[in-house]
């Protein structure tokens, strides 16, 4: 958030025609995936789960996204970082917590994945894997049914700079140039692949490479929820007008390491990091809410209050519930009967 | 019922299957206004129109990946690999991906989606338009893979992959398109994927084989039925799941097994069923199993001496039947 003078931001979401209560739920779901991610960090810490990936510093363009999407109809491709997103489109803390945990219960997969690997169908989260950017094809084609069968809704696919070094990236644009297909390419650039800097990993800019592809491409500040809503927005407006698709590019900076197996100072500095972590969307959107009059510190106390309560109940339910049937190992390679998508 | 070539067979199972299901559709390059570099989907595009008979830019990955995407939405795609040489870009696709999505989401994905590819060599082709790529694919839980080598079963075997509710990779031998024909209905029928098929019955040895070679097996046998050997020639027809029933049967029949393919022998679907053998009848056998199959070079060059070196013929495979029929 670029700090501006009060009167002039109390007006932003407004003008882009989200209420107050919006405004305020936005940042309920970029806090909640703030303090979700955290647990993890502790509760792998705490030898209580194997592994976390974690995606703070991201939140605040994740969630956003979310909210500027149609969350009744469009279909959702997110990377393995994309907490805020899965909670901003309707995954639960308890469904996140069973995938952490690796329960039978876990919707994502059935404990069946890592964490981070998402999937729910009645939310049209679509089932993600680890080779990375396999999913922009998928969002390409999920597009390409949408325009087949004259439907209005759009797919909406992440990943990160690094993964937009894949074949799979280029490929799905063009092919998503090609047919002008309704679907949103947002690009998380956090700066590193696992411990590669953004100038060793990527050539020229990631946004313009749409102009290769024909369609608009966008690089907004990822810290600046309003203006990544604002973005993609208007990129699901061209989509459903038959316009084609759009590349975003959001830059933010990944806070914390690769993952609990990864010891980030090993190849960059404790400054570096506090100098984005200054920088932090999650903080400045709180801000920007106090500045508008419809947040305050006893609220955020409060808000503080409930999300950990609902990251405890998660955090126990998850931890409680029953690890899948080993036996349940050799079921649903294939279709079981008829009724499992043949026809 | 009306005879027709192989190639023919494969497109109107497509036709048939597009006129029953309007999700049901074809994407791949060159598919459309030209139907393809062997006229596989000739004329698809004029009675189905651009968007469900889609010419694709030349990209494997995400021809493969864009019919995942569009069949786990609920589409029934029929994705083309002009040469299944060209088809390892889209490995990562179809191994990481088409075949793990109903795993990996426990039931909640599904992802029923059907790839032609065509296999095999005998045309000229070279390295890179010859090749069998069956075994880099054999061996992955959640894939199907089919090779029809009769015509009946090319469409009745096509139209079951395209009603299948998981992935399958439709294996067709471009030499068998105008070299093999036969009776047809022009009725809607399917072929049940994972079923092998007696072409001949005989009580001396037991050829098992998939695709074009079992065009010289079937020659070899007449000729050798002249000289008293009679051989049971099974087909495969489905590689993934194998039908191991079927193989344990035919090879019981006579207690002496000669399998067959074009792919590499080290490594290829032989190796499999060989061990099926091994594991359920070794006593039962009254010979050691035989393998005849390409070499194991990386593949078939294309200078015609060296390509009939390469290529299976009818009379490798008579000297091979007649060999192991001698035992």
């Amino acid at each position: 958030m670029t700090p501006t003078g009060s009167t002039q931001q109390a007006s932003r979401h407004a003008e882009l025609g989200l209420s107050d209560d919006q405004a305020i739920d936005m940042y309920a779901t970029m806090l909640t995936a703030r303090k979700f991610d955290e647990r993890n960090l502790l509760l792998q810490r705490a030898g209580k789960i194997n592994f976390h990936v974690s995606g703070i510093g991201q939140e605040p363009a994740q969630v956003a996204a979310a909210f500027a999407l149609d969350r009744e109809q469009d279909y959702f491709l997110p990377y393995y970082r994309d907490y805020g997103f899965v909670l901003g489109v309707g995954m639960t803390v308890r469904e996140l917590m069973l995938s952490v945990f690796a329960k039978a219960e876990d919707p994502n997969s059935g404990g069946r994945q890592m964490p981070g690997h998402f999937g729910h169908k009645k939310l049209r989260i679509v089932t993600g894997s680890s080779p990375v950017t396999t999913q922009v094809p998928h969002a390409v084609g999920i597009a390409l049914a949408a325009k087949m069968k004259r439907k209005k809704f759009v797919s909406f696919v992440t990943f990160g700079e690094g993964s937009s070094n894949q074949g799979d990236f280029h490929e799905g644009c063009n092919f998503a140039g090609v047919h002008k297909l309704p679907v949103i390419i947002m690009c998380e650039n956090n700066r590193y692949a696992i411990s590669t800097p953004l100038h060793k990993s990527v050539s020229g800019n990631i946004y313009e490479r749409a102009i290769g592809y024909g369609f608009p491409g966008i690089r907004v500040d990822g810290n600046d929820p309003l203006e990544v809503y604002r973005v993609v927005k208007e990129a699901r407006e061209r989509a459903v007008a038959g316009e084609g698709p759009t590349l975003i590019e959001a830059m933010m900076y990944r806070l914390s390491p690769h993952s609990t197996s990864d010891n980030d100072l090993a190849y960059r500095t404790k400054e570096e990091v506090d100098e984005y972590r200054a920088k932090d969307g999650v903080q400045h959107y709180k801000q920007y809410l106090i500045d508008c009059g419809i947040w305050n510190e006893e609220k955020d106390a409060e808000l503080l209050q409930k999300i950990r309560a609902v990251i405890d109940d998660a955090t126990e339910y998850g931890d409680r519930a029953p690890f899948p049937q080993p036996e349940s190992v050799l079921r649903h390679v294939y279709a079981e009967d008829d009724r499992e998508g043949g026809r | 019922m009306a005879r027709m070539e192989y190639i023919d067979a494969i497109r109107l199972a497509m036709k048939e299957e597009m006129e029953r299901d309007e999700d049901v559709f074809v994407l791949g390059e060159d598919v459309g206004v030209k139907g393809g570099v062997f006229t596989t989907t000739k004329g698809l595009q004029e009675q189905f129109g651009e968007e469900r008979v889609l010419d694709t830019p030349l990209s494997e990955s995400a021809i493969a990946g864009a019919a995942i995407g569009a069949a786990m939405y609920g589409m029934k795609p029929i994705a083309e690999m002009q040469y299944s040489d060209f088809m390892f870009p889209a490995t990562n696709q179809i191994i990481s991906e088409a075949a793990k999505i109903r795993y990996r989401s426990n039931n909640d994905w599904s992802c029923p989606l059907v790839i032609r590819a065509p296999i095999g060599g005998g045309i000229f082709g070279g390295l890179y338009h010859s090749q069998c790529p069956e075994s880099v694919f054999f061996g992955t839980p959640g894939l199907k893979i089919v090779a029809p080598y009769t015509a009946y079963d090319a469409k009745g075997l096509l139209k079951a992959a395209v009603r299948d509710p998981d992935p399958v990779l439709f294996f067709e031998n471009k030499k068998c398109y105008k070299l093999v024909t036969g009776e047809v209905p022009e009725t809607d029928y399917i072929v049940p994927i994972g079923k092998a098929n007696v072409l001949r019955e005989g009580d001396d040895i037991t050829v098992i084989s998939y695709s074009l070679p079992l065009h010289f097996a079937l020659e070899a046998a007449e000729e050798l039925a002249q000289e008293g050997i009679t051989a049971h020639i099974l087909d495969l027809r489905t590689l993934q799941p194998l039908d191991k029933e079927g193989i344990l049967e035919a090879a019981r029949r006579t207690g002496k097994v000669l399998i067959i393919h074009e792919d590499n022998k080290f490594g290829g679907i032989g190796g499999e069923v060989s061990a099926i053998l091994a594991e359920e009848m070794l006593y039962e056998l009254d010979a050691p199993i035989m393998r005849l199959c390409g070499p194991d070079v990386p593949a078939m060059p294309i200078n015609p001496p060296s390509e009939k070196f390469f290529m299976l013929n009818k009379d490798k495979v008579k000297e091979a039947m007649r060999q192991l029929a001698q035992y």
